[in-house]
């Protein structure tokens, strides 16, 4: 069992590591000179990407091998896509695939 | 100027109303998950505070039942939060000139408040800079309430909310089906996908992500022509 002093430093370091990743690109490019031309398209490129991998790593305990195979989310998931294209309604699309998911997982699978 | 912030917090709370239910859904857990674990509220209070970032918290659960070790716990920190690095990338622009408000808009960039305030459409008579703030606050309110909630109940919950943290998920798709709509070609969003998933299938769900941020920037350099050629970026 760690001391409180060892827990203290524990949790710090977490918050160091975590503080580190979400200053150091403000740090590095300030406001004050401009930044270079391949950050600024990185800066462009990256949120679709990076929209794409946060779904993906939602998904990432999905197993298709067991359980429902993965069908509950794509239904789901489907569902939200095609409410979302019809309606465009954000709140919308996200309570009724969110409601349906775990209607099917209490329920069918 | 104080009805700029009241606006701006009117225009701010609708976008994180899903958050608001995952958060409290993940943060109770989490906070129940540390009860359980021989912690009392305050370790899930001060952590849910100051780290902020939901998949690392879980993990310090068990880095503060292991045997000490500050360096590994910094270097895990530093991986499974590397994806910030992206987020800040992204946020250069949208982030400068919002004054003082900007060290708590870096300092609360989670996954779910970098995705709103990148995304979110801003109404014109809105202060951007307000509207992050607000959406960032909120977010980071609902975390903490609801992991001190869990810290404090600890098993006594009962509750049959299985699958309710699918709304991250929705929230997510529908996110990133926004942005294919705003784009003529999806090359980018092609290549996070198709990256992202041979990555997880590759490298296991644990260890997944940093090889497919790495291999997400090596293909953005290298088509880096004919991305910006297709006008999308």
């Amino acid at each position: 069992m760690m001391t409180l002093g060892q827990q203290f430093i524990t949790i710090g370091m977490c918050v160091l590591g975590t503080m580190l990743t979400r200053f150091l690109p403000f740090l590095v490019f300030s406001d004050k000179k401009p930044t270079p031309k391949y950050i600024q398209y990185l800066g462009r490129a990256l949120p679709p990407a990076i929209f794409a991998m946060l779904v993906v790593y939602c998904l990432k305990d999905v197993n298709v091998a067991y359980g429902g195979h993965g069908l509950p989310e794509l239904i789901a998931i489907s569902t939200v896509v095609v409410l979302h294209l019809w309606k465009r309604k954000m709140l919308l699309s996200i309570a009724v695939g969110t409601a349906l998911y775990m209607l099917l997982v209490q329920t069918v699978f | 100027m104080r009805g700029n912030k009241v606006a701006a917090l009117k225009a701010a709370f609708p976008h994180t109303i899903p958050i608001f239910a995952g958060f409290w859904f993940l943060g109770i857990t989490y906070g129940v998950y540390m009860n359980v674990s021989g912690f009392s509220f305050w370790y899930p209070l001060i952590m849910s505070i100051t780290i902020f970032g939901g998949s690392l918290e879980f993990l310090a659960v068990s880095m503060l039942l292991s045997p000490f070790a500050p360096l590994e716990t910094f270097l895990v920190s530093l991986m499974i939060q590397a994806r910030h690095l992206f987020y800040g990338i992204a946020m250069l622009d949208k982030y400068a000139g919002t004054g003082l408000k900007k060290l708590y808009l870096i300092f609360g960039m989670c996954d779910e408040s970098f995705s709103i305030n990148y995304s979110a459409e801003v109404p014109e008579n809105i202060d951007r800079g307000w509207f992050m703030f607000f959406v960032t606050l909120l977010n980071h309110i609902y975390w903490v309430s609801g992991a001190a909630l869990g810290g404090l109940l600890g098993s006594l919950i009962e509750f049959n909310t299985e699958g309710l943290s699918f709304v991250m998920t929705a929230m997510f798709v529908v996110i990133l089906l926004e942005q294919l709509l705003k784009e003529r070609r999806h090359y980018t969003a092609a290549i996070g996908l198709v990256v992202s998933a041979a990555c997880l299938v590759g490298f296991g769900a644990d260890s997944f992500l940093l090889p497919a941020m790495g291999g997400i920037l090596l293909l953005l350099t290298a088509f880096r022509g004919p991305i910006e050629k297709a006008g999308d970026v």
